[in-house]
């Protein structure tokens, strides 16, 4: 049998149905007697519900019924809950103001749901929707997250003066002003960091439906994370117990953080589902989807760096404003502090650290994670400074990395974690390798004599991920656990199904996670099959981002994988009639120590299920299940490099090179990682180059389509290398850390980095993401003139 | 979408009469810019006719001083084209260079210049090899016929037929794309031949236009230098926020060079 186990470059199972077209998405689902939902949203970023109308609609063919916020308002049903909160550094609660399910006398950004017109088939349910009239008394709005701060700013948010949601603070700030007040250097930076619309190839869709004779509702959904949203909608949204809420997410097409939140269209088929009592299936068009997804990053920060005379970095000062959007999404308050200000040590030794984050309303969809979230704006500030510092210093880019490094593990940083492990030194010697760092120069003269500009450069960096020790989240403001459960259920003759509270997306868990079965079980992917998505079916579960699923959720699985050998042993030890401290289960085989005494992993399932000559007290049976609470984050790091080139003439960056070294911990799957990697960078050269989500002064959403929007493509990015220097992780058992984000995370910075290095000899020290053809002219332009 | 009538008519004339019958027709050719704009319910024809079964309007002939390109012709087969290729080769080159592989197997040159839309590549291609616009009526000069956004002097139940190219000595296209829609931004399509030297610029205004002050320094001397110095006025130029007016007029420049320096 080939090795299956962990390290092989086992082929995606999930892929034959992928790639032939037999995936099973939400909109392939249609249930009987399935009513079609269309939702009026507003036009206006923010305004007064004067009047609505629906009387047209109502009357209109086919129409089977109009909502308005109204009608939830009567029924009871509540707000769109946030599962994390954010205190003010004095202890005190953020601003949390309700988020309706449909708007409630206002509307707050374009986008906002006001309206669900259900009908017999979709195009009557959008005929009927045009026939709505809805009177809007437009109030001045705000997009712009610096702008909603001023004190003339537009308010909001009666209950968030100023559209302060949170003022978050960590680190002790009078240390970090000694230490600046003593620095040999310090470095500044103002900085933006864009904001962007995930964009999953499959756009959110929902089917509610209800069963009367059981009350029993069903909810299949675009989700990472159904047990997640049976447990917001149904204990806040629509109070509906567990036993009668099933929630399925089939396959999901994409999601990069998009699908982990609960969102309005899935309480209101659910609800409207339970009140017509037929299924009601809405499905987004990508016009919704830019405007209803939660977007992701958009902060504006202010950073300093003190340094002494030697590049050793004495403290770090930064002050950030997050925008949060109109409401407060699922995770919107965690994003910008718990996954992005407690990342402030890097890879380094700064001693002080002290960061603020203003968690802001606009007049703009929420905001949420999106791949990274938190530690892409991190990475970007943090190597940004550090690049800046070593050119004032005059020191080499790699060589004041290299000096601050944490090269001591545990490492205790001053913004809350600890990291366990990492050789930061020996990832960057894989990436100035794989980058060919060394003789670059020789490159940015020949491309000189071509009259381009080229440049290179590199960023370094950790995250934290495997969210989380539940008792540490808790204690940060998370209103849920972050354990994981993973099942593994052997039937009689041997074959095996994994129950997972992990959801793959994208991911490859059918795979990776059959493959953690294999190693320990000694068996082939083909008798492993892995189900997730489907609260009816996997006991719990917290689904999957921030690159978790393999760090808690594998772990979990093998969590399970012990107690079925432990019970194997027992079994095994009744069949060989031998004590049971002396069997040992390796390669699907059971042996007696000392003996030739063996049995196999078969014939010990078989005798569980056929307990005919069976240990005394032991029950029947082969299914464990385990919930898996990890101690810490996991901390992988890595170091990516860039090489630029510029068009002086036209602006245009061509990305030439990027390169990635990675510690990602223990590889399940080589295959599954590099594909991991090689998707993560290419959104982060989409946020470095491509990327930006608009907004004009009114509020308006000026990049609502493909037609400004630029998603990267194929012809934007060079052949990626990509390398490894492998710790593992010491507190997990599979000693995993996570991969799923890295090039997200690390290559925004790298790639910046490089265009700065391109445009250092114009005397340029900073460049905005994304660094598109007429902003990069404007700055060589303005640095020649 | 709202719903309509489609025609599939194998003849002009079924098309014409099927026009004639239609309370508020519309001629489709590759579909490429009236489906998205019928999807998004800016345009809701009463019936769509569409002209892909036609067979007269196929076809590409080259005869050493013109090409002609049937109307029903799609991008790709312009671009793949080899009497276009030998005849006029930044023609096939600027065809492969429309939109996306999907656009260039659907997208005709008819219903490209009878849209008309600014920022596509034709207009500068027409204007720029001084081409003319055959109907089922008249023919029409390329610079009569583009005379703004989406705007050209088309009855509603006129009929593109054929695109006539004289064949230039030579000319190149150079485009500056917009990053997320890959529509120009600043196109020059430069050539030189029996209908003279031509620069005409698609993308960066409301309409084609050809920039005589370039025209008159290749005259005197066909060279990317002989352009240098010379800048169109951003003022009556189209200003977004990515690519402002000024932006495009610097590339407008930069474009016209470098399609000079193609042009060998």
């Amino acid at each position: 049998m080939a090795n299956e186990g962990i390290g092989a470059a086992v082929r995606r199972k999930e892929d034959a149905r992928f790639l032939t077209g037999r995936a099973n998405y939400t909109d392939d689902i249609n249930r009987p007697g399935q009513l079609y939902m269309v939702l009026v949203r507003s036009p206006e970023a923010h305004a007064e519900l004067v009047r609505i109308d629906t009387a047209a609609a109502e009357a209109a063919d086919g129409v089977v019924a109009v909502f308005t916020g109204a009608d939830l308002e009567a029924d009871g049903v509540g707000g769109i809950p946030c599962a994390w909160a954010v205190d003010h550094e004095d202890g005190t609660p953020m601003a949390e103001p309700v988020h309706p399910v449909l708007a409630q006398g206002r509307v707050r950004h374009v986008g906002d749901p006001v309206v669900a017109v259900i009908a017999e088939t979709k195009a009557q349910a959008r005929a009927a929707a045009g026939l709505v009239d809805v009177e809007y008394q437009p109030v001045p709005a705000i997009a712009d997250v610096a702008g909603a701060v001023e004190s003339d700013a537009p308010q909001i948010w009666d209950e968030a003066p100023g559209n302060i949601c949170f003022k978050f603070g960590i680190g002790d700030a009078e240390a970090v002003d000694a230490a600046f007040d003593g620095a040999a250097h310090v470095v500044t930076l103002d900085l933006v960091n864009n904001r962007l619309i995930p964009n999953a190839i499959e756009p959110r869709a929902a089917i509610g439906e209800f069963e009367p004779t059981s009350g029993e509702y069903t909810l299949y959904t675009t989700s990472q994370n159904p047990h997640v949203i049976r447990l917001l909608m149904g204990a806040f949204v629509l109070h509906i117990p567990e036993h009668k809420l099933r929630v399925i997410a089939p396959d999901v097409g994409g999601a990069f953080g998009s699908k982990i939140f609960h969102y309005a269209e899935e309480a209101l088929v659910t609800w409207a589902s339970g009140k017509l009592a037929l299924p009601v299936k809405w499905t987004a068009e990508r016009s919704e989807s830019f405007m209803s997804d939660a977007h992701g990053r958009d902060h504006v920060t202010h950073a300093e760096l003190a340094l002494d005379d030697e590049g050793m970095f004495l403290a770090l000062r930064t002050k950030t404003l997050a925008n949060l959007g109109a409401y407060i999404s699922t995770f919107g308050p965690a994003v910008p502090t718990y996954m992005h200000a407690v990342l402030f040590a890097g890879c380094y030794t700064t001693p002080v650290i002290r960061a603020v984050v203003h968690g802001v309303f606009t007049n703009t969809v929420p905001v949420d994670a999106y791949r990274g979230a938190g530690r892409p704006e991190a990475t970007f500030m943090l190597e940004r400074l550090v690049d800046i510092a070593a050119r004032k210093l005059g020191m080499s880019r790699v060589e004041i990395r290299r000096k601050n490094f944490i090269k001591d593990f545990p490492y205790q940083t001053p913004v809350a974690l600890e990291y366990d492990s990492g050789d930061y030194g020996g990832t960057l010697d894989v990436a100035l390798e794989l980058g060919s760092w060394n003789d670059f120069e020789t490159r940015r003269e020949e491309a000189r004599a071509r009259g381009k500009f080229r440049g290179i450069g590199l960023s370094t960096f950790i995250e934290a991920c495997g969210a989380a020790p539940s008792a540490l989240a808790g204690q940060l403001g998370a209103r849920a656990g972050l354990f994981e459960v993973g099942q593994v259920r052997v039937h009689p003759t041997g074959s095996v199904t994994v129950f997972t509270g992990s959801h793959s997306h994208g991911q490859g868990h059918e795979t990776a996670f059959a493959q953690i079965v294999c190693e320990a079980l000694g068996m082939s992917v083909d008798q492993v099959d892995v189900v997730h998505g489907d609260t009816g079916r996997v006991p719990f579960g917290m689904g999957t981002y921030g690159s978790r699923s393999l760090a808690v959720g594998g772990s979990a699985i093998q969590k399970a994988l012990e107690k079925i050998i432990a019970k194997g042993k027992k079994i095994a030890a009744h069949m060989m009639e031998a004590s049971e401290g002396d069997v040992e289960f390796a390669d699907g085989q059971f042996t007696v120590v000392g003996t030739d005494k063996s049995t196999t992993f078969g014939e010990v399932a078989l005798t569980a299920y056929v307990p005919h000559d069976y240990p005394e007290g032991l029950e029947p049976g082969l299914d464990e299940t385990a919930f898996y609470d990890p101690v810490n984050f996991t901390y992988p790091a890595g170091a990516h490099i860039a090489e630029v080139e510029i068009d002086p003439e036209t602006g245009v960056v061509e990305l030439v090179a990027l390169s990635a070294a990675d510690d990602v911990g223990r590889i399940i799957n080589p295959m599954i990682v590099e594909g991991q990697m090689h998707g993560g960078m290419a959104q982060g050269v989409g946020q470095a180059l491509l990327e930006a989500c608009r907004y004009d002064d009114d509020g308006q959403l000026l990049t609502g389509s493909y037609m400004n929007y630029t998603m990267p493509r194929a012809t934007n990015f060079p052949f990626f290398a990509t390398g490894h220097n492998i710790t593992h992780c010491t507190h997990n058992p599979l000693g995993v850390k996570g991969v799923g984000e890295v090039g997200a995370i690390g290559v925004p910075a790298a790639v910046i980095n490089a265009v700065v290095d391109a445009l250092a000899h114009l005397g340029v020290e900073h460049v905005d993401m994304p660094a598109t053809p007429e902003k990069v002219w404007r700055i060589i332009q303005d640095a020649t003139a | 979408m709202e719903n309509f009538e489609f025609h599939g008519p194998s003849t002009l004339d079924q098309a014409l009469a099927a026009m004639g019958a239609a309370e508020d027709g519309k001629f489709m050719a590759g579909g490429q810019s009236l489906l998205p704009v019928m999807k998004l319910e800016l345009a809701a024809p009463s019936d769509v006719i569409s002209l892909a079964g036609i067979e007269a309007l196929r076809g590409i002939e080259a005869d050493g001083t013109t090409v002609t390109i049937g109307s029903a012709v799609t991008h790709a087969e312009v671009h793949e084209s080899e009497a276009v290729r030998q005849a006029i080769p930044a023609l096939a080159d600027m065809a492969g260079g429309i939109g996306d592989p999907q656009v260039r197997n659907r997208g005709t040159i008819g219903g490209a210049v009878a849209h008309a839309d600014p920022a596509a590549d034709y207009p500068a291609a027409l204007v720029g090899l001084g081409a003319t616009v055959v109907t089922d009526r008249r023919e029409i000069s390329a610079e009569d016929f583009f005379q703004g956004m989406f705007d050209t002097p088309l009855e509603d139940d006129e009929i593109i037929t054929a695109v006539r190219f004289p064949v230039p000595e030579r000319a190149a296209y150079a485009k500056f794309a917009n990053q997320a829609s890959g529509y120009a931004i600043a196109g020059v399509m430069v050539a030189s031949g029996d209908a003279g030297i031509r620069v005409a610029v698609t993308g960066a205004g409301s309409c084609v236009f050809r920039v005589t002050a370039m025209e008159e320094a290749l005259a005197a001397d066909f060279s990317a230098a002989a352009l240098q110095g010379i800048a169109v006025d951003s003022g009556d130029l189209i200003s977004e926020p990515d690519a402002s007016a000024e932006y495009r007029a610097h590339l407008v420049s930069v474009m016209a060079r470098r399609a000079v320096e193609a042009c060998g």
